[in-house]
């Protein structure tokens, strides 16, 4: 990957540069709604970052990666209902739980191919969601409020919006990063490989399903930090974080900014909840105008949004 | 005689009522380059799946270099030695012609959960890779993304990629198939050189490619080897000339 100033190149870099001084807009305006929006939209891209690693270069659907910011968020809901608010107890724990129900979900659900694997991973999500609506001890249907968020020890706090706001800023460019690296590294490459020939890559002695699992865990793992994220803006945490059109959310931000582009589920998350913020101040029924939005981008824009700015600038 | 490289011992392998491996044994000498023909659906294919691993077969054993790896999955007979190429063009179509030599050269060196530098700039893959490409003549054509290489040339990236492996045995499912006749000229030219460093099981269609090439031939009628022996004595056989040579030879020398 060379860095050139090709014009999606530049658009890139104006997204980043404004998600960077964002904070210094509000002060300077006293919007403080744009950057509740935007903290939310960052954790969403965070969670689009993370299924596009399984989804755009490891060509594995997953349908329920939802559960995860369900599972990252509950674990930090449960534990400071539980009277443990520590982050440093909170956050690995809820680290540790997505890694865990990736395994599970994984070892189990890559056994199969394309639409199989599809509908086990959203089932997977789905008992998920049930088993939470089922904590009635951590409010049931109705979800569980988070009366103190993460206590890092004076390090970072939380309940400040502008250093929460960099917090989840700072772990989606570490997230982008890290993906960055990952798809460039042997690890990746052979995760690619995978999604384009399977066939080949066991003939020429590769065991996919260990490559596959590995990667299946990571991007877990990496929702799952987006999850405590969530819980932590919203000071809620409830069943409907991990329902199945959640996970639905999920896959049009990263189809819509670009299924295997690095800064793709960054753009796509953006472009989908700004767009939902503001059509549904217009309309009830935003869906309405969305919808064919997505389907004109996704017939047309093969690549996403990314895919469309690279074309506009080979020209 | 020392052990045969490789020892396939009444293989058997059935789809629905259909014997597509019917009891077939076949030895394999190191160093030799064993050719196996027969008429379209003979079972070539599903022989070759099965020594790769694609396929399990349904009785029978595979032995390479006196070890059984009939129930070894084709991941690790990959480890030890055994390189195929597929009859359909089978490659990493998004990635360049050097990326899949390179991921071959990088299955054969360790496990690969190394997620952090940048494996592209690696020479130890690199290197041998490139030599790979140079080896079948694509050198020049390192960095071109698979989809845009000629059939032709993506026959040739196909062997290079098998090589990359450093196999034991090259199991070559007609590498000539759908090439035109100055390549597939390259492409025999290209094998005789391999065959020296290689020991090579050939399925081929092209009559005059395997006659000049094979120092072993077996031939494949229904699942079954009807004849297996030097060029000349396959040539005189008459059962083979019955079941296979006759129209097929007169078809290929119009050519």
């Amino acid at each position: 990957m060379k860095a050139r100033l090709s014009p999606s190149n530049l658009v890139m870099a104006l997204v980043i540069a404004g998600l960077a001084l964002l904070p210094l807009y509000t002060s300077l305006s006293g919007n403080v709604f744009v950057l509740t929006l935007f903290t939310r939209i960052v954790i969403f891209a965070l969670a689009a970052v993370s299924l596009n690693l399984i989804m755009g270069y490891g060509g594995m659907m997953s349908f329920g990666h939802a559960a995860y910011l369900g599972i990252g968020g509950y674990a930090v809901g449960i534990l400071a209902a539980e009277g443990i608010g520590s982050g440093f107890i909170q956050w690995p724990v809820a680290l540790l739980a997505s890694a865990l129900f990736a395994l599970v979900i994984g070892a189990l659900s890559l056994r199969t191919r394309g639409v199989y694997f599809i509908m086990i991973t959203l089932a997977f999500a789905q008992m998920a969601y049930y088993v939470a609506s089922g904590l009635s001890r951590y409010g049931g249907d109705d979800g569980l409020t988070i009366y103190k968020r993460s206590n890092f020890a004076g390090i970072i706090n939380l309940s400040d919006r502008v250093q929460f706001y960099y917090l989840c800023l700072a772990c989606l460019s570490g997230g982008i990063y890290l993906v960055w690296r990952i798809v460039n590294s042997r690890f990746g490459l052979v995760v690619q490989g995978l999604r384009s020939n399977e066939q080949r890559m066991q003939a020429i002695g590769f065991p996919a399903t260990r490559y596959r699992l590995v990667c299946f865990v990571i991007s877990g793992v990496m929702c799952g930090l987006a999850g405590a994220l969530l819980a932590n803006n919203t000071d809620f945490v409830s069943p409907a974080m991990m329902y199945w059109t959640r996970s639905g959310d999920l896959m049009v931000m990263v189809i819509l900014g670009g299924m295997g582009s690095l800064f793709g589920p960054m753009i796509g998350a953006i472009v989908y909840l700004v767009l939902e913020e503001f059509l549904s101040q217009v309309t009830e029924y935003w869906a309405l105008i969305m919808g064919p939005l997505l389907l004109l981008i996704v017939l047309f824009g093969r690549g996403g949004i990314v895919g469309i700015l690279g074309r506009f600038s080979r020209g | 005689m020392a052990d045969p490289l490789l020892r396939v011992e009444k293989l058997v392998r059935r789809f629905g009522g259909i014997m597509a491996t019917d009891h077939v044994s076949l030895d394999v000498d190191r160093g030799e380059l064993h050719a196996i023909i027969g008429p379209n659906g003979a079972g070539k294919t599903t022989l070759i799946s099965q020594l790769t691993g694609q396929l399990h077969p349904h009785s029978g054993t595979i032995h390479l270099a006196g070890t059984d790896i009939t129930d070894t999955p084709a991941y690790r007979r990959s480890a030890l030695g055994l390189a195929r190429s597929f009859q359909i063009t089978s490659l990493l179509k998004d990635f360049t012609a050097l990326d899949n030599v390179a991921l071959a050269a990088q299955a054969h060196d360790g496990h690969s959960f190394y997620f952090w530098s940048d494996a592209r700039k690696e020479n130890r893959l690199r290197g041998p890779a490139l030599a790979a490409l140079e080896r079948v003549g694509l050198g020049q054509r390192a960095d071109a993304v698979v989809s845009e290489l000629s059939h032709g040339e993506q026959r040739e990236l196909e062997l290079a990629v098998a090589l990359a492996t450093k196999p034991q045995v090259l199991l070559l499912d007609e590498p000539m198939a759908g090439l035109g006749i100055t390549e597939s000229a390259r492409m025999v030219k290209l094998l005789q050189e391999l065959r020296r460093e290689v020991t090579i099981v050939l399925v081929e269609h092209d009559m005059d490619a395997v006659f000049a090439l094979a120092d072993r031939i077996s031939v494949l009628v229904y699942g079954r080897v009807i004849a297996s022996g030097r060029p000349s004595e396959i040539r005189g056989n008459e059962e083979v000339k019955r079941a296979y040579l006759g129209e097929q030879h007169v078809v290929t020398r119009h050519v």
